[in-house]
């Protein structure tokens, strides 16, 4: 790990001073480290101070049937059990709860899940010497690697040389779930406060695979802004992964379901561990409102959601596993809640 | 400013340690087993974590030259406040095996895979290896060595004896912090994705399934489970099987 500077930030705005007259020597802002420390150990992240905002508050949920503020703050675990979230939006506890371990959720925040890096090996093992989004211009050693965990939609491959190919993926469970329930991100810079649509707030690969998010470097996010909910009683978040806790997803998918009697009014969905980003499949979800629950509609928003994927030599496996896992989740989300 | 104000070994020793290593001669040291292990431990920890005259700092990617940043750290550990002069790379981990002989807490990944380094910061379980000592000020850490000793051990360390929650014991401090606060968050009426599974939202019934989705961020390599979901099955309200 480099040596760094460590500054324990008293609020938002202080953090945000801090880290804007730092920018420019790569300071970071610290939350439950779950992540960062890890990356700062293998030697992938380097900042030169750590701004540690654990104790500026943005620790608070206010939830309820018309929307919920959580602040950024907030630990994975804590979001996971507020009462009026469980009641409200049963889809992010669940998605919370299949992630990580009890330990990790303890310490993870709500702004720092929604940083978190992907976990693409040959980005997280400086050993090898290509990988676009840890070393720009350096290649991707994914593209003809070991590439099970890695991406079937929205990413950039020209070529395993090419500046801007990378077939990562966004490892987070939460995140999923915002996407799902059309969350915003509201952030704070030196210049005032905005919100982004969790749907925009990260990145395809791009011609810039280094850049996750468009969050500045001097922007902090303040917390996270939940619609009216809508998929209180019909929700489920289905992960599938190469054993059944404490692992990533090979692939997830969260399914929010608006019924009107066995007709869905409208639907939220989202995949995970298939792009650089929670993928949102907008014609899949549109096709699903007006039609009845069943199995023919959900295999409809399956082969919509997957259009145009492609798979690499170890992860073609993906795109019907994918299929599957849509079909399933919302399968389980038309069940209704059985408690 | 020497390294660390509290119990650890001063720096003037550890290079004398270091001396004797490369020159081969203990001097008449007469060191136990332990001794020897730790004032090793301290030689790698130094290395690790930059103390003064040890640091490679410039082989570090990234802050190339850039000095080890030191800073005081009040820390309260099984419940005794404790002052320190520490570089902020320091983890707790390191921080509570190599300062202060605290080693019931294991290193295992060192990258919150394993729990073996599971601790209670404010009574939450936490992986010690992922948290800057620098970054638990403030908070009430308590580590194996806080639950319970030999004459007087916690309901949770006599379950997992009689239970034979365990094969070589390396994971067992982690398991036993882990299983610790999971009661808790149990009595706290906490949720997990099992419960979500099996419809049990309001209410979860500790079923073994719950146990084993619960303790799952502690890894036995042994693979002593079973004997762990009984130890913690019988704290739960369940003394038989499910």
């Amino acid at each position: 790990m480099n040596p760094f500077a460590y500054q324990r930030a008293a609020g938002p705005d202080a953090a945000i001073h801090s880290l804007h007259a730092l920018t420019v020597h790569s300071a970071k802002f610290l939350g439950g480290g779950t992540n960062l420390v890890d990356l700062m150990k293998y030697g992938v992240e380097t900042p030169s101070t750590l701004v540690d905002i654990n104790h500026i508050g943005l620790d608070q949920v206010k939830a309820g049937a018309g929307g919920a503020v959580i602040g950024a703050l907030v630990r994975n675990s804590d979001l996971a059990n507020h009462p009026d979230i469980v009641a409200n939006y049963p889809l992010l506890s669940h998605a919370l709860l299949s992630g990580a371990s009890a330990q990790l959720r303890n310490r993870a925040t709500t702004g720092g899940n929604l940083m978190q890096r992907t976990r693409c090996y040959y980005f997280m093992d400086t050993s090898f010497p290509a990988c676009n989004k840890r070393k720009p211009g350096s290649g991707c050693a994914a593209l003809k690697g070991f590439n099970r965990i890695h991406a079937i939609l929205g990413q950039s491959d020209e070529g395993a040389a090419s500046a801007h190919t990378c077939i990562a993926t966004n490892p987070s469970d939460m995140n999923v779930a915002l996407y799902a329930l059309d969350a915003k991100v509201d952030v704070q810079g030196p210049k005032g406060k905005h919100s982004i649509p969790v749907r925009d707030f990260h990145r395809l690969p791009g011609d810039h695979p280094e850049t996750d998010t468009i969050l500045a470097p001097d922007e902090l996010i303040v917390g996270v802004t939940l619609p009216p909910a809508k998929f209180a009683r019909n929700s489920w978040y289905l992960k599938a992964r190469d054993r059944q806790s404490y692992a990533f997803a090979l692939v997830s998918v969260a399914a929010g379901l608006e019924m009107d009697g066995g007709t869905i009014k409208s639907a939220g969905l989202a995949l995970g561990g298939v792009a650089h980003k929670p993928w949102w499949p907008r014609e899949a979800e549109q096709s699903l409102a007006g039609k009845p629950a069943n199995e023919e509609a959900f295999r409809k928003a399956a082969e919509l959601a997957l259009t145009g994927a492609r798979g690499y030599e170890h992860n073609t496996f993906k795109i019907e596993l994918a299929k599957q896992c849509v079909v399933r989740a919302l399968t389980q989300a038309a069940k209704g809640v059985q408690a | 400013m020497t390294p660390c104000t509290d119990e650890s070994i001063d720096p003037t020793d550890v290079e004398a340690l270091e001396n004797d290593a490369e020159s081969g001669t203990p001097e008449g040291r007469e060191m136990t087993r332990r001794q020897f292990l730790a004032a090793g431990g301290v030689l790698s920890a130094g290395v690790a974590t930059g103390l003064p005259g040890l640091a490679r700092a410039e082989e570090e990617p990234g802050n190339p030259g850039s000095a080890p940043s030191l800073m005081p750290v009040t820390l309260s550990i099984n419940k005794q406040k404790r002052q320190f002069t520490l570089d902020t790379r320091t983890t707790l981990l390191d921080l509570l095996r190599e300062n202060l002989d605290l080693t019931g807490s294991k290193k295992g990944c060192d990258h919150g895979q394993c729990g073996a380094c599971t601790v209670l910061m404010d009574g939450r379980r936490v992986n010690s290896c992922l948290t800057l000592a620098v970054a638990a000020q403030g908070a009430e850490i308590t580590t194996i060595e806080g639950l319970g000793d030999e004459k007087n051990l916690s309901p949770v360390q006599r379950s997992f004896l009689e239970h034979d929650g365990f094969q070589c014991g390396y994971c067992t401090p982690g398991q036993i912090c882990s299983a610790t606060a999971l009661l808790e968050e149990v009595k706290r009426g906490e949720l997990s994705t099992v419960s979500f599974e099996t419809g049990h939202t309001r209410q979860p019934a500790i079923t073994d399934n719950e146990i084993r989705e619960r303790m799952s961020g502690n890894i036995c390599r042994c693979g002593a489970y079973p004997n762990i979901v009984a130890a913690v099955r019988a704290l739960t309200g369940r003394g038989g099987a499910a």
